[in-house]
């Protein structure tokens, strides 16, 4: 179903390159709103055939870096170029990148396609062009209907319509799915990580920690404008104090006594249950058996993004960098 | 990452202009405000031509029917459907400020100067055209409506009629483009409506508290009494002629379209 939709992207780019060369550079970028430091000094790459997440708490500077690659806001020093010029050099950048910014950055009074039709016009893009984008959002059956009437995910529907409309090969959304529902959700997954399978750069931002685990496989993470990390998903939750293994036995107190024993920490929770860590399964399994323990439980848990960030970010409350592998270049 | 050469198909700036002046008339045709602006501005117009020519020829004298200004008479409606040309002048850029449309607008076209041109350019076609068309319909409704032989009746044929008539046009067009720099500018549609309107309106009240001698020197200079003077068949001591006084009106509006012409580039949007 996915895939007779994607098939809708196929469009002739007269502008694509080469696939390696295409991607997000920034170096050193600083913004300033008054005497706040948006952001600070930021330096990072979006490689292209991934999705990249774009994590960080609210006011992080997610939206600040984004106008500052689109060149709606100038930095105060630093530069960022998508495919290797600044975007502002293009000529025809939606060609080039295709941006969600804010969901209903649309004049209310304006049907749908007459919206991305103006859009559209002014790179040189046919009105079919805007037909297929709609259609492939799933907005084909009220393209002529007033957007002021469309509901959150709807306006986000449009918003994506519109980055899509000169199939670039960079993407950039900003919060995407909120107010999508479940389906709506799964729908951008999967062609976000269609886009990316083709070999284009996604950079999404998003403060879902659970759907950012699911579409995302590289991570940018900034706080108060800083780089903490820039890594794979994989690495970043590798890299955490990580997993523990969950038991619940009728005899928890007397295996907890014994794995302590031998040096694993154990934490004891209500109903017989006890968080290990330090002690692999096989090594608890082995042990309850030559005690004569029954388990009702025994299964491994690996740290979920989110707790994995909320360790990486949460106890450093001026978000600085914790560890030199993860933020390479800074110190 | 080393910067390739980019493959850019060829480079035609007058298709460009040409790309971004069809965005923009799409956006100008494509919400009903400017259907409602422009045929409100011709409606004004056309009914108090109409009322003027009923109504006003029992109340004036004989020497008032001659020495009175009847092709700026026949243009009386020019007070209300300003504001409406006005308005849509500003709305035309502060719509996009305040729905966040701008930001999707210069990330299509980047080169900020170009979209303030062709929006400029856009806008005062559709504002010239439907201006020119008002006035023409307020100067024949007038005609039509005014009693047969009456001392008030003109034809475009008359010394600088045809002039006035199709200044009161010109004038509008103007107009709209001083709101849409202010809007430009000020990137607020309250705020620039009210710049505009007071820019119009305030200055003349001022004046008046003036002694009488400045009066006369500085009033001319003042936006809707130069403006005016376009529109007027009969000029008095202190007003300028028909096109110095328009020229000193578009001086404004280039002051305003030129500053934010300067400042577009250098700020964030």
């Amino acid at each position: 179903m996915a895939d007779a939709r994607l098939a809708l992207v196929r469009f002739r780019n007269p502008c694509r390159q080469t696939l390696e060369s295409l991607m997000i550079e920034a170096a050193g970028l600083t913004k300033r709103y008054g005497t706040t430091l948006a952001v600070d000094d930021l330096s990072f790459s979006v490689p292209p055939g991934h999705v990249t997440g774009f994590l960080g708490p609210n006011g992080a500077g997610k939206s600040t870096t984004m106008r500052l690659i689109l060149g709606l806001d100038a930095p105060a020093s630093g530069s960022v170029t998508v495919s290797g010029q600044p975007y502002a050099a293009y000529r025809r950048p939606l060609f080039q990148a295709g941006a969600l910014l804010e969901a209903k950055a649309f004049h209310g009074g304006r049907s749908a396609r007459n919206h991305l039709l103006c859009l559209a016009l002014s790179n040189g893009i046919s009105p079919a062009r805007v037909d297929k984008v709609l259609e492939l959002v799933g907005l084909g059956s009220v393209a002529r209907k007033r957007a002021g009437g469309f509901s959150l995910g709807m306006s986000q529907r449009l918003g994506i319509a519109a980055a899509l409309l000169g199939d670039p090969p960079v993407l950039m959304l900003d919060e995407p799915v909120n107010g999508l529902d479940p389906e709506g959700v799964r729908w951008i997954r999967t062609l976000l990580k269609a886009l990316a399978a083709e070999g284009r750069t996604v950079l999404l931002s998003s403060h879902l920690m659970s759907e950012m685990s699911l579409t995302a496989d590289r991570l940018i993470i900034i706080g108060r404008g800083r780089l903490i990390a820039q890594t794979t998903v994989q690495d970043f939750l590798a890299a955490g104090s990580g997993g523990y293994v969950r038991v619940r036995s009728p005899q928890a107190s007397a295996l907890a006594d014994l794995l302590t024993a031998r040096g694993a920490a154990v934490a004891r929770q209500a109903g017989h249950t006890l968080s290990i860590t330090g002690a692999s399964c096989d090594a608890i399994g082995e042990i309850a058996r030559q005690n004569g323990f029954t388990l009702q439980e025994l299964s491994e848990h690996q740290a979920s993004l989110e707790e994995r960030y909320m360790e990486f970010t949460g106890d450093s409350v001026d978000y600085r960098a914790a560890g030199g592998a993860l933020a390479p270049g800074r110190n | 990452m080393e910067a390739e050469t980019t493959p850019q198909i060829s480079y035609r700036p007058l298709q460009h202009f040409g790309d971004v002046l069809r965005s923009e008339y799409c956006k100008l045709r494509s919400v009903r405000s400017t259907f409602w602006a422009l045929s409100a501005a011709v409606a004004f117009n056309v009914a108090a031509a109409a009322l003027l020519a009923i109504f006003l020829p029992g109340h004036l004298s004989a020497h008032d029917k001659a020495t009175i200004d009847s092709t700026r008479l026949s243009l009386g409606g020019m007070h209300l459907s300003q504001v409406a040309i006005g308005l849509l002048g500003v709305l035309v850029i502060t719509s996009e400020y305040g729905s966040g449309m701008i930001r999707a607008t210069l990330a299509a076209v980047p080169q900020r100067r170009l979209m303030l041109a062709a929006k400029m350019t856009v806008f005062a076609a559709a504002a010239g055209i439907t201006g020119i068309l008002a006035s023409f319909a307020a100067y024949f409704t007038f005609q039509a409506f005014l009693p047969a032989r009456d001392a008030l009746r003109t034809a475009l044929s008359d010394p600088g009629v045809l002039r006035a008539v199709a200044g009161g046009g010109l004038y509008l067009a103007v107009l709209g483009l001083f709101g849409l720099g202010l809007g430009a500018i000020l990137r607020s549609s309250a705020a620039a409506v009210a710049a505009l309107f007071g820019a119009l309106f305030v200055p003349q009240l001022i004046v008046t508290l003036l002694p009488a001698s400045w009066q006369d020197t500085v009033s001319p200079y003042l936006p809707m009494q130069a403006g005016a003077a376009v529109f007027s068949v009969r000029h008095e001591a202190h007003t300028l002629a028909a096109w110095a006084g328009f020229g000193v009106f578009c001086l404004y509006a280039a002051a305003a379209l030129g500053t934010a012409y300067a400042l577009i580039n250098h700020r964030d949007a």
